[in-house]
Protein backbone atom coordinates (compact mmCIF):
# COMPACT_ATOMS: atom_id res chain seq x y z
CA UNK A 1 0.00 0.00 0.00
CA UNK A 2 2.78 2.68 1.28
CA UNK A 3 4.60 1.41 -2.02
CA UNK A 4 1.58 2.44 -4.47
CA UNK A 5 1.55 5.54 -2.62
CA UNK A 6 4.82 6.44 -3.06
CA UNK A 7 4.32 5.56 -6.37
CA UNK A 8 2.09 7.98 -7.18
CA UNK A 9 3.65 10.57 -5.54
CA UNK A 10 6.69 9.14 -7.95
CA UNK A 11 5.04 9.20 -10.79
CA UNK A 12 3.87 12.62 -10.70
CA UNK A 13 7.58 13.99 -9.38
CA UNK A 14 8.56 14.70 -12.96
CA UNK A 15 5.38 17.33 -12.74
CA UNK A 16 6.58 18.69 -9.61
CA UNK A 17 9.99 18.74 -11.16
CA UNK A 18 8.97 20.92 -14.46
CA UNK A 19 7.58 23.15 -12.45
CA UNK A 20 10.81 23.99 -10.96
CA UNK A 21 12.69 27.26 -11.91
CA UNK A 22 16.05 26.89 -13.48
CA UNK A 23 18.18 28.72 -16.33
CA UNK A 24 17.22 25.49 -18.12
CA UNK A 25 13.56 25.37 -16.99
CA UNK A 26 13.34 28.76 -18.67
CA UNK A 27 14.32 28.32 -21.90
CA UNK A 28 12.14 28.00 -24.25
CA UNK A 29 10.38 24.41 -24.59
CA UNK A 30 10.89 24.53 -28.48
CA UNK A 31 14.47 25.09 -28.55
CA UNK A 32 15.24 21.91 -25.63
CA UNK A 33 12.85 19.74 -28.11
CA UNK A 34 15.10 20.13 -30.92
CA UNK A 35 18.14 19.96 -29.21
CA UNK A 36 17.29 17.30 -27.31
CA UNK A 37 15.93 15.67 -31.13
CA UNK A 38 19.39 16.55 -32.39
CA UNK A 39 21.32 15.26 -29.59
CA UNK A 40 19.29 11.56 -30.65
CA UNK A 41 19.86 11.86 -34.01
CA UNK A 42 23.81 12.32 -33.63
CA UNK A 43 24.00 9.62 -31.11
CA UNK A 44 22.21 6.40 -33.56
CA UNK A 45 24.35 7.93 -36.23
CA UNK A 46 27.40 6.75 -34.87
CA UNK A 47 28.23 3.02 -35.93
CA UNK A 48 28.28 -0.17 -34.04
CA UNK A 49 31.81 -0.25 -33.23
CA UNK A 50 32.09 3.54 -32.98
CA UNK A 51 31.48 3.49 -28.84
CA UNK A 52 35.10 6.39 -27.50
CA UNK A 53 33.47 8.69 -29.73
CA UNK A 54 30.27 8.61 -28.27
CA UNK A 55 31.65 9.50 -24.47
CA UNK A 56 31.48 13.33 -24.99
CA UNK A 57 27.66 12.92 -25.68
CA UNK A 58 27.44 12.40 -21.54
CA UNK A 59 28.04 16.32 -21.57
CA UNK A 60 25.10 17.07 -22.88
CA UNK A 61 22.30 15.11 -20.20
CA UNK A 62 24.95 15.85 -17.41
CA UNK A 63 24.94 19.53 -18.26
CA UNK A 64 21.31 19.75 -18.25
CA UNK A 65 21.37 17.37 -14.92
CA UNK A 66 23.66 19.60 -13.44
CA UNK A 67 22.15 23.35 -14.12
CA UNK A 68 18.40 22.42 -13.84
CA UNK A 69 19.20 20.80 -10.30
CA UNK A 70 17.97 17.47 -11.26
CA UNK A 71 17.46 14.99 -8.30
CA UNK A 72 19.82 12.00 -9.29
CA UNK A 73 18.25 9.31 -7.49
CA UNK A 74 14.51 9.22 -9.15
CA UNK A 75 16.33 10.07 -12.45
CA UNK A 76 18.42 6.60 -11.52
CA UNK A 77 15.32 4.80 -10.43
CA UNK A 78 13.39 5.17 -13.85
CA UNK A 79 16.46 4.07 -16.01
CA UNK A 80 17.04 1.32 -13.37
CA UNK A 81 13.21 0.20 -14.70
CA UNK A 82 14.00 0.11 -18.38
CA UNK A 83 17.59 -0.99 -18.39
CA UNK A 84 16.61 -4.39 -18.29
CA UNK A 85 14.95 -3.99 -21.74
CA UNK A 86 17.74 -2.61 -23.10
CA UNK A 87 19.50 -5.65 -21.33
CA UNK A 88 17.49 -7.99 -23.63
CA UNK A 89 17.80 -6.45 -26.14
CA UNK A 90 21.58 -5.85 -26.85
CA UNK A 91 22.46 -9.61 -25.08
CA UNK A 92 21.95 -11.08 -27.76
CA UNK A 93 25.06 -9.90 -29.81
CA UNK A 94 27.76 -11.08 -28.25
CA UNK A 95 26.05 -14.77 -28.76
CA UNK A 96 26.06 -13.70 -32.90
CA UNK A 97 29.40 -11.46 -33.09
CA UNK A 98 32.77 -11.81 -32.38
CA UNK A 99 33.14 -8.43 -31.91
CA UNK A 100 29.68 -8.77 -30.41
CA UNK A 101 30.45 -7.33 -27.04
CA UNK A 102 31.06 -3.89 -28.64
CA UNK A 103 28.08 -4.01 -30.22
CA UNK A 104 26.35 -4.58 -26.92
CA UNK A 105 28.62 -1.72 -24.98
CA UNK A 106 26.97 0.74 -27.76
CA UNK A 107 23.44 -0.35 -27.34
CA UNK A 108 23.71 0.19 -24.12
CA UNK A 109 25.31 3.64 -23.91
CA UNK A 110 23.30 4.27 -26.75
CA UNK A 111 19.82 3.81 -25.39
CA UNK A 112 20.87 4.76 -21.60
CA UNK A 113 21.62 8.46 -23.44
CA UNK A 114 18.41 8.19 -25.01
CA UNK A 115 16.39 7.67 -22.06
CA UNK A 116 17.78 10.06 -19.86
CA UNK A 117 17.82 12.91 -22.34
CA UNK A 118 13.49 12.13 -22.45
CA UNK A 119 13.73 12.14 -18.95
CA UNK A 120 15.21 15.31 -18.43
CA UNK A 121 13.33 17.25 -21.21
CA UNK A 122 10.04 16.00 -19.73
CA UNK A 123 11.51 16.93 -15.95
CA UNK A 124 12.94 20.44 -17.09
CA UNK A 125 9.75 21.24 -19.27
CA UNK A 126 6.92 19.39 -18.63
CA UNK A 127 3.96 17.63 -20.48
CA UNK A 128 1.64 20.02 -21.60
CA UNK A 129 4.52 22.34 -22.54
CA UNK A 130 6.46 20.23 -24.23
CA UNK A 131 2.88 19.69 -25.68
CA UNK A 132 2.85 23.11 -27.34
CA UNK A 133 6.25 23.40 -28.41
CA UNK A 134 4.89 20.32 -30.44
CA UNK A 135 2.35 22.07 -32.40
CA UNK A 136 4.92 24.86 -32.58
CA UNK A 137 6.44 22.44 -34.83
CA UNK A 138 3.44 21.45 -36.95
CA UNK A 139 3.71 17.78 -35.29
CA UNK A 140 -0.18 16.76 -36.56
CA UNK A 141 -2.58 17.41 -33.63
CA UNK A 142 -4.09 13.55 -33.25
CA UNK A 143 -0.13 12.92 -32.32
CA UNK A 144 0.06 15.93 -29.58
CA UNK A 145 -2.94 14.75 -28.16
CA UNK A 146 -2.28 10.76 -28.10
CA UNK A 147 0.76 11.98 -26.16
CA UNK A 148 -0.73 14.18 -23.80
CA UNK A 149 -4.02 12.11 -23.00
CA UNK A 150 -2.24 9.23 -22.81
CA UNK A 151 0.22 10.78 -20.39
CA UNK A 152 -2.83 12.09 -18.22
CA UNK A 153 -4.56 8.69 -18.54
CA UNK A 154 -1.88 7.14 -16.12
CA UNK A 155 -2.07 9.37 -13.63
CA UNK A 156 -5.68 8.84 -13.58
CA UNK A 157 -5.40 5.03 -13.52
CA UNK A 158 -2.84 5.45 -10.73
CA UNK A 159 -4.99 7.54 -8.69
CA UNK A 160 -7.94 5.17 -8.74
CA UNK A 161 -5.99 2.25 -8.34
CA UNK A 162 -4.56 3.89 -5.00
CA UNK A 163 -8.50 4.60 -3.94
CA UNK A 164 -9.32 0.83 -4.90
CA UNK A 165 -6.12 -0.64 -2.97
CA UNK A 166 -6.77 1.84 0.25
CA UNK A 167 -10.59 0.77 0.73
CA UNK A 168 -9.53 -3.09 -0.53
CA UNK A 169 -6.85 -3.30 2.37
CA UNK A 170 -8.79 -1.71 4.94
CA UNK A 171 -11.35 -4.26 5.05
CA UNK A 172 -8.91 -7.07 4.35
CA UNK A 173 -6.12 -6.11 6.97
CA UNK A 174 -5.50 -9.81 7.53
CA UNK A 175 -3.44 -10.53 4.05
CA UNK A 176 -0.90 -8.95 2.28
CA UNK A 177 -1.31 -7.68 -1.45
CA UNK A 178 -4.36 -8.63 -3.05
CA UNK A 179 -5.54 -12.55 -3.30
CA UNK A 180 -5.44 -14.23 -6.39
CA UNK A 181 -9.51 -14.82 -6.62
CA UNK A 182 -9.78 -10.96 -6.20
CA UNK A 183 -7.64 -10.06 -8.64
CA UNK A 184 -9.56 -10.68 -11.18
CA UNK A 185 -12.51 -8.70 -10.59
CA UNK A 186 -10.21 -5.92 -8.95
CA UNK A 187 -8.50 -5.54 -12.28
CA UNK A 188 -11.54 -5.50 -14.31
CA UNK A 189 -12.92 -2.68 -11.95
CA UNK A 190 -9.84 -0.76 -12.03
CA UNK A 191 -10.09 -0.70 -15.63
CA UNK A 192 -13.83 -0.05 -15.64
CA UNK A 193 -13.44 3.23 -13.02
CA UNK A 194 -10.74 4.67 -14.81
CA UNK A 195 -12.12 4.69 -17.88
CA UNK A 196 -15.53 5.95 -16.48
CA UNK A 197 -13.46 9.32 -14.38
CA UNK A 198 -11.27 9.61 -17.70
CA UNK A 199 -14.80 10.02 -19.47
CA UNK A 200 -15.74 12.64 -16.62
CA UNK A 201 -12.60 14.45 -17.19
CA UNK A 202 -12.69 14.59 -20.45
CA UNK A 203 -16.70 15.97 -19.88
CA UNK A 204 -14.79 18.87 -17.82
CA UNK A 205 -12.26 19.61 -20.18
CA UNK A 206 -14.87 19.86 -22.89
CA UNK A 207 -17.14 21.96 -20.72
CA UNK A 208 -13.99 24.48 -20.62
CA UNK A 209 -13.69 24.90 -24.49
CA UNK A 210 -11.56 22.02 -25.30
CA UNK A 211 -11.72 21.11 -28.79
CA UNK A 212 -8.98 18.54 -28.96
CA UNK A 213 -5.93 20.78 -28.77
CA UNK A 214 -3.96 21.69 -25.67
CA UNK A 215 -4.01 25.25 -25.07
CA UNK A 216 -1.17 27.67 -26.31
CA UNK A 217 0.45 28.41 -23.15
CA UNK A 218 0.88 31.73 -24.31
CA UNK A 219 4.51 31.04 -24.62
CA UNK A 220 6.62 33.84 -26.68
CA UNK A 221 8.88 33.32 -29.57
CA UNK A 222 12.83 32.20 -29.13
CA UNK A 223 15.38 34.35 -27.75
CA UNK A 224 18.50 35.21 -27.83
CA UNK A 225 19.87 32.81 -25.09
CA UNK A 226 17.37 29.86 -26.57
CA UNK A 227 19.00 30.16 -30.21
CA UNK A 228 22.64 30.06 -28.33
CA UNK A 229 21.85 27.23 -26.50
CA UNK A 230 20.12 25.33 -28.87
CA UNK A 231 22.80 26.58 -31.78
CA UNK A 232 25.95 25.87 -29.09
CA UNK A 233 24.55 22.19 -27.91
CA UNK A 234 23.95 21.36 -31.94
CA UNK A 235 27.63 22.79 -32.75
CA UNK A 236 28.90 20.49 -30.11
CA UNK A 237 27.88 17.53 -31.54
CA UNK A 238 28.49 18.54 -34.93
CA UNK A 239 32.22 18.79 -33.35
CA UNK A 240 31.83 15.51 -31.09
CA UNK A 241 30.70 13.70 -34.65
CA UNK A 242 33.53 14.32 -36.83
CA UNK A 243 36.04 14.92 -34.61
CA UNK A 244 37.08 11.68 -32.17
CA UNK A 245 37.78 14.21 -29.10
CA UNK A 246 38.85 10.99 -26.83
CA UNK A 247 41.40 9.67 -29.42
CA UNK A 248 42.71 13.53 -30.00
CA UNK A 249 42.83 14.05 -26.06
CA UNK A 250 44.93 10.57 -25.77
CA UNK A 251 47.26 11.85 -28.32
CA UNK A 252 47.40 15.23 -26.67
CA UNK A 253 48.16 13.37 -23.20
CA UNK A 254 50.34 10.87 -24.17
CA UNK A 255 52.24 12.59 -27.38
CA UNK A 256 52.23 11.57 -30.89
CA UNK A 257 54.74 8.22 -31.09
CA UNK B 1 -27.51 38.54 -26.26
CA UNK B 2 -28.58 38.44 -22.44
CA UNK B 3 -31.28 36.05 -22.67
CA UNK B 4 -30.25 33.23 -20.88
CA UNK B 5 -33.50 31.94 -20.79
CA UNK B 6 -33.62 28.06 -20.49
CA UNK B 7 -36.25 26.25 -21.05
CA UNK B 8 -36.79 22.30 -20.49
CA UNK B 9 -39.44 20.46 -22.06
CA UNK B 10 -41.01 17.16 -21.40
CA UNK B 11 -37.12 16.07 -20.46
CA UNK B 12 -36.39 12.22 -20.22
CA UNK B 13 -33.03 10.34 -19.88
CA UNK B 14 -32.07 6.36 -19.13
CA UNK B 15 -28.58 5.32 -18.54
CA UNK B 16 -27.56 2.57 -20.69
CA UNK B 17 -28.14 -0.30 -18.38
CA UNK B 18 -31.56 0.79 -18.27
CA UNK B 19 -31.85 3.03 -15.63
CA UNK B 20 -34.73 5.73 -15.90
CA UNK B 21 -32.85 8.66 -13.83
CA UNK B 22 -35.25 11.25 -15.68
CA UNK B 23 -38.65 10.19 -16.28
CA UNK B 24 -40.70 13.74 -17.40
CA UNK B 25 -39.30 17.03 -16.57
CA UNK B 26 -40.39 20.60 -17.80
CA UNK B 27 -39.37 24.23 -16.37
CA UNK B 28 -38.61 27.38 -17.36
CA UNK B 29 -35.66 29.24 -15.18
CA UNK B 30 -35.63 33.39 -16.84
CA UNK B 31 -32.61 35.23 -17.30
CA UNK B 32 -31.20 36.31 -13.99
CA UNK B 33 -32.82 33.53 -12.40
CA UNK B 34 -31.04 31.91 -9.48
CA UNK B 35 -32.38 28.64 -8.87
CA UNK B 36 -32.41 25.50 -6.58
CA UNK B 37 -32.61 22.04 -7.59
CA UNK B 38 -33.21 19.71 -4.59
CA UNK B 39 -34.15 16.46 -4.22
CA UNK B 40 -33.07 12.73 -2.34
CA UNK B 41 -30.18 11.17 -3.08
CA UNK B 42 -30.85 9.27 -6.77
CA UNK B 43 -33.69 11.50 -7.37
CA UNK B 44 -31.77 12.80 -10.26
CA UNK B 45 -30.43 16.11 -9.65
CA UNK B 46 -26.65 15.21 -11.37
CA UNK B 47 -27.96 13.60 -14.36
CA UNK B 48 -30.44 16.54 -14.96
CA UNK B 49 -27.52 18.94 -15.12
CA UNK B 50 -25.49 17.11 -17.23
CA UNK B 51 -28.31 17.20 -19.54
CA UNK B 52 -28.43 21.07 -19.72
CA UNK B 53 -25.41 21.02 -20.61
CA UNK B 54 -25.22 18.72 -23.34
CA UNK B 55 -22.98 15.96 -21.31
CA UNK B 56 -25.77 13.45 -22.46
CA UNK B 57 -28.60 14.12 -24.99
CA UNK B 58 -32.06 12.91 -23.67
CA UNK B 59 -34.23 10.35 -24.83
CA UNK B 60 -37.23 12.34 -25.33
CA UNK B 61 -37.76 16.28 -24.91
CA UNK B 62 -35.75 19.23 -25.05
CA UNK B 63 -33.32 21.89 -23.74
CA UNK B 64 -33.53 25.16 -25.06
CA UNK B 65 -30.86 27.75 -24.02
CA UNK B 66 -32.38 31.39 -25.12
CA UNK B 67 -34.05 30.31 -28.14
CA UNK B 68 -31.64 27.50 -29.11
CA UNK B 69 -32.20 24.11 -29.06
CA UNK B 70 -29.29 22.12 -27.31
CA UNK B 71 -27.99 19.75 -30.09
CA UNK B 72 -24.91 18.54 -31.03
CA UNK B 73 -24.55 21.14 -33.48
CA UNK B 74 -25.19 24.22 -30.61
CA UNK B 75 -23.07 22.52 -28.65
CA UNK B 76 -20.09 24.34 -28.54
CA UNK B 77 -21.93 27.79 -28.93
CA UNK B 78 -23.90 27.02 -25.66
CA UNK B 79 -21.00 25.97 -23.50
CA UNK B 80 -19.09 28.95 -23.95
CA UNK B 81 -21.83 30.63 -21.88
CA UNK B 82 -23.11 27.45 -19.17
CA UNK B 83 -20.72 26.43 -16.80
CA UNK B 84 -20.89 23.63 -14.49
CA UNK B 85 -19.16 22.82 -11.21
CA UNK B 86 -18.96 18.44 -10.59
CA UNK B 87 -20.03 17.07 -7.76
CA UNK B 88 -16.66 15.40 -7.48
CA UNK B 89 -14.45 18.00 -8.24
CA UNK B 90 -11.85 15.11 -8.97
CA UNK B 91 -13.48 15.20 -12.12
CA UNK B 92 -12.91 18.73 -12.67
CA UNK B 93 -9.34 19.19 -12.20
CA UNK B 94 -7.24 17.50 -14.35
CA UNK B 95 -3.73 19.43 -15.20
CA UNK B 96 -0.35 19.60 -12.70
CA UNK B 97 -1.09 23.08 -11.25
CA UNK B 98 -4.28 24.93 -9.42
CA UNK B 99 -2.87 27.81 -11.88
CA UNK B 100 -2.92 25.51 -14.83
CA UNK B 101 -6.11 24.15 -14.05
CA UNK B 102 -7.87 27.56 -13.49
CA UNK B 103 -6.17 28.96 -16.69
CA UNK B 104 -7.23 26.35 -18.99
CA UNK B 105 -10.65 27.46 -20.11
CA UNK B 106 -9.62 30.82 -20.35
CA UNK B 107 -6.79 29.93 -22.51
CA UNK B 108 -9.19 27.48 -24.63
CA UNK B 109 -11.07 30.97 -25.48
CA UNK B 110 -7.43 32.27 -26.64
CA UNK B 111 -7.49 35.06 -23.42
CA UNK B 112 -4.01 36.67 -23.87
CA UNK B 113 -0.89 35.60 -21.60
CA UNK B 114 -1.74 38.76 -19.31
CA UNK B 115 -5.34 38.42 -19.33
CA UNK B 116 -5.27 34.58 -17.89
CA UNK B 117 -3.44 35.75 -15.61
CA UNK B 118 -5.73 38.02 -14.36
CA UNK B 119 -9.02 35.87 -14.45
CA UNK B 120 -6.83 33.73 -12.40
CA UNK B 121 -5.54 35.43 -10.18
CA UNK B 122 -9.38 36.81 -9.67
CA UNK B 123 -11.06 33.52 -9.41
CA UNK B 124 -8.39 32.23 -6.91
CA UNK B 125 -8.98 35.79 -4.86
CA UNK B 126 -12.83 35.19 -4.88
CA UNK B 127 -13.04 30.95 -3.60
CA UNK B 128 -9.84 32.14 -1.16
CA UNK B 129 -7.15 29.94 -2.20
CA UNK B 130 -4.16 32.42 -3.70
CA UNK B 131 -1.80 30.72 -1.95
CA UNK B 132 -2.25 27.88 -3.34
CA UNK B 133 -1.62 29.03 -6.88
CA UNK B 134 0.92 26.33 -7.75
CA UNK B 135 0.16 23.18 -5.65
CA UNK B 136 -0.85 20.09 -7.41
CA UNK B 137 -4.30 19.79 -7.14
CA UNK B 138 -4.34 16.04 -6.33
CA UNK B 139 -2.44 17.33 -3.42
CA UNK B 140 -4.66 19.40 -2.33
CA UNK B 141 -7.65 18.95 0.69
CA UNK B 142 -11.14 18.13 0.00
CA UNK B 143 -12.43 21.39 0.37
CA UNK B 144 -9.16 23.37 -1.53
CA UNK B 145 -10.57 20.99 -4.34
CA UNK B 146 -13.72 22.12 -4.33
CA UNK B 147 -12.51 25.41 -3.87
CA UNK B 148 -9.88 24.99 -6.85
CA UNK B 149 -13.06 23.63 -9.13
CA UNK B 150 -15.04 26.33 -8.74
CA UNK B 151 -12.01 28.78 -9.73
CA UNK B 152 -11.86 27.11 -12.81
CA UNK B 153 -15.42 27.63 -13.63
CA UNK B 154 -15.28 31.46 -12.00
CA UNK B 155 -12.69 31.94 -14.60
CA UNK B 156 -14.69 31.36 -17.50
CA UNK B 157 -17.12 34.25 -16.71
CA UNK B 158 -20.07 32.37 -17.47
CA UNK B 159 -23.60 33.94 -17.93
CA UNK B 160 -25.43 31.15 -16.74
CA UNK B 161 -23.37 29.31 -13.09
CA UNK B 162 -24.47 25.76 -12.75
CA UNK B 163 -23.06 23.84 -9.40
CA UNK B 164 -23.52 20.15 -8.39
CA UNK B 165 -23.55 20.41 -4.44
CA UNK B 166 -20.93 23.20 -4.27
CA UNK B 167 -20.63 23.56 -0.83
CA UNK B 168 -20.25 19.71 0.29
CA UNK B 169 -16.83 19.23 2.04
CA UNK B 170 -16.72 22.73 2.81
CA UNK B 171 -16.12 24.57 6.33
CA UNK B 172 -18.30 26.87 7.68
CA UNK B 173 -15.88 30.09 6.59
CA UNK B 174 -15.52 28.83 3.10
CA UNK B 175 -19.16 27.86 3.25
CA UNK B 176 -19.86 31.46 3.90
CA UNK B 177 -17.26 32.69 1.39
CA UNK B 178 -19.21 30.70 -1.58
CA UNK B 179 -22.63 32.22 -0.41
CA UNK B 180 -21.36 35.53 -0.85
CA UNK B 181 -19.93 34.86 -4.58
CA UNK B 182 -23.36 32.99 -5.41
CA UNK B 183 -25.06 36.18 -3.97
CA UNK B 184 -22.95 38.91 -6.04
CA UNK B 185 -23.39 36.39 -8.98
CA UNK B 186 -25.91 38.47 -10.61
CA UNK B 187 -26.59 36.26 -14.17
CA UNK B 188 -28.54 32.98 -14.16
CA UNK B 189 -27.37 30.13 -11.61
CA UNK B 190 -28.41 26.90 -10.89
CA UNK B 191 -27.51 24.92 -7.65
CA UNK B 192 -28.38 21.81 -7.05
CA UNK B 193 -28.01 20.82 -2.68
CA UNK B 194 -28.34 19.10 -0.16
CA UNK B 195 -27.91 21.96 1.94
CA UNK B 196 -31.38 23.56 2.10
CA UNK B 197 -30.29 26.64 4.13
CA UNK B 198 -27.88 27.52 0.65
CA UNK B 199 -30.71 27.34 -1.19
CA UNK B 200 -32.94 29.41 0.83
CA UNK B 201 -30.15 32.04 0.75
CA UNK B 202 -28.99 31.91 -2.61
CA UNK B 203 -31.78 30.54 -4.69
CA UNK B 204 -35.67 32.96 -5.49
CA UNK B 205 -36.81 29.39 -7.03
CA UNK B 206 -36.88 25.98 -5.87
CA UNK B 207 -37.42 22.70 -8.18
CA UNK B 208 -37.93 19.64 -6.15
CA UNK B 209 -37.13 16.48 -8.06
CA UNK B 210 -38.43 12.96 -6.81
CA UNK B 211 -37.48 9.87 -9.29
CA UNK B 212 -36.99 11.38 -11.81
CA UNK B 213 -40.16 13.66 -12.29
CA UNK B 214 -41.12 17.54 -10.46
CA UNK B 215 -42.33 17.56 -7.40
CA UNK B 216 -43.36 20.75 -7.21
CA UNK B 217 -41.77 24.34 -8.36
CA UNK B 218 -42.37 27.85 -6.58
CA UNK B 219 -40.87 30.50 -4.53
CA UNK B 220 -37.72 28.89 -2.35
CA UNK B 221 -39.52 29.99 1.12
CA UNK B 222 -42.79 28.75 0.11
CA UNK B 223 -41.43 25.39 -1.26
CA UNK B 224 -39.24 24.77 1.46
CA UNK B 225 -41.47 25.38 4.29
CA UNK B 226 -44.10 22.68 3.03
CA UNK B 227 -43.56 20.19 5.31
CA UNK B 228 -45.47 17.95 4.11
CA UNK B 229 -44.38 18.21 0.49
CA UNK B 230 -40.64 17.57 1.90
CA UNK B 231 -40.83 14.98 3.73
CA UNK B 232 -43.16 12.79 0.77
CA UNK B 233 -39.51 13.99 -1.00
CA UNK B 234 -37.56 12.19 1.47
CA UNK B 235 -36.55 15.64 2.48
CA UNK B 236 -36.64 17.79 6.04
CA UNK B 237 -37.81 21.53 6.23
CA UNK B 238 -34.32 23.38 6.88
CA UNK B 239 -33.38 24.28 10.44
CA UNK B 240 -33.40 28.07 9.68
CA UNK B 241 -37.72 27.83 8.93
CA UNK B 242 -37.85 25.49 11.65
CA UNK B 243 -36.02 27.93 13.81
CA UNK B 244 -38.63 30.90 12.36
CA UNK B 245 -41.76 29.62 12.36
CA UNK B 246 -40.97 28.16 16.04
CA UNK B 247 -40.06 32.26 17.16
CA UNK B 248 -43.05 32.72 14.77
CA UNK B 249 -45.45 31.02 17.11
CA UNK B 250 -43.54 32.03 20.13
CA UNK B 251 -43.06 29.14 21.17
CA UNK B 252 -39.34 28.64 21.88
CA UNK B 253 -39.39 28.63 25.43
CA UNK B 254 -41.78 25.82 25.10
CA UNK B 255 -38.65 23.45 23.63
N1 LIG C 1 -23.48 6.24 -14.93
C1 LIG C 1 -24.64 5.75 -14.51
N2 LIG C 1 -25.10 4.59 -15.01
C2 LIG C 1 -26.28 4.09 -14.60
N3 LIG C 1 -27.08 4.66 -13.69
C3 LIG C 1 -26.68 5.81 -13.16
C4 LIG C 1 -25.44 6.42 -13.52
N4 LIG C 1 -25.30 7.56 -12.83
C5 LIG C 1 -26.38 7.66 -12.06
N5 LIG C 1 -27.23 6.62 -12.25
C6 LIG C 1 -28.53 6.41 -11.59
O1 LIG C 1 -29.38 7.47 -11.95
C7 LIG C 1 -30.16 7.89 -10.84
C8 LIG C 1 -30.00 9.38 -10.63
O2 LIG C 1 -28.65 9.64 -10.28
P1 LIG C 1 -28.10 11.10 -10.03
O3 LIG C 1 -26.64 11.00 -9.93
O4 LIG C 1 -28.66 12.01 -11.05
O5 LIG C 1 -28.74 11.41 -8.61
P2 LIG C 1 -28.59 12.70 -7.70
O6 LIG C 1 -29.96 13.27 -7.52
O7 LIG C 1 -27.55 13.60 -8.23
O8 LIG C 1 -28.14 12.06 -6.31
P3 LIG C 1 -27.14 12.63 -5.19
O9 LIG C 1 -27.95 13.55 -4.34
O10 LIG C 1 -26.80 11.41 -4.42
O11 LIG C 1 -26.01 13.28 -5.85
C9 LIG C 1 -29.71 7.04 -9.66
O12 LIG C 1 -30.69 6.06 -9.44
C10 LIG C 1 -28.40 6.42 -10.10
O13 LIG C 1 -28.31 5.12 -9.58
MG1 LIG D 1 -25.70 14.19 -7.62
Amino acid sequence: MQKILSAMDNIRLFDDLARKKSAIHSLHPVAKLITTFAFLLFLVSFGRYEIIKLLPFVAFPLFMIIKADLPLIPLGQRLLVVEPLIVGVGILNPLFDPAGWLTFASIMIKATLTVVAALVLVGTTGMDRLASALYKLKVPDMFVLQLTLTYRYIFVLVEELVVMMRAYSLRSYTQKGISFKDGGPFVGQLLLRTLDRAQRVHYAMGLRGFQGRYPDDGQTSLKAKDLVFALGWIGFFLLCRFYNWPALLGLLLGGIQ
Amino acid sequence: MSHHKIEVRNLAYSYPDGCQAIRDISFTIRHGESVGIIGANGSGKSTLLMLLLGIMFPSKGQVLVGDVALTKKTLAMIRQRLQLVFQDSDDQLFTTSVFDDVAFGPRNYNLSPTEVDTRVDEALEQVGIAHLKYKAPYKLSGGQKKAAAIATVLAMHPDVLIMDEPTSGLDPKSRRRLIDILKCFDHTKIITSHDLDLVLDTCQITIVINDGTVAAIGPTEEVLSNRELLERCDLEVPLSIKLRSLQGNGRHDAD
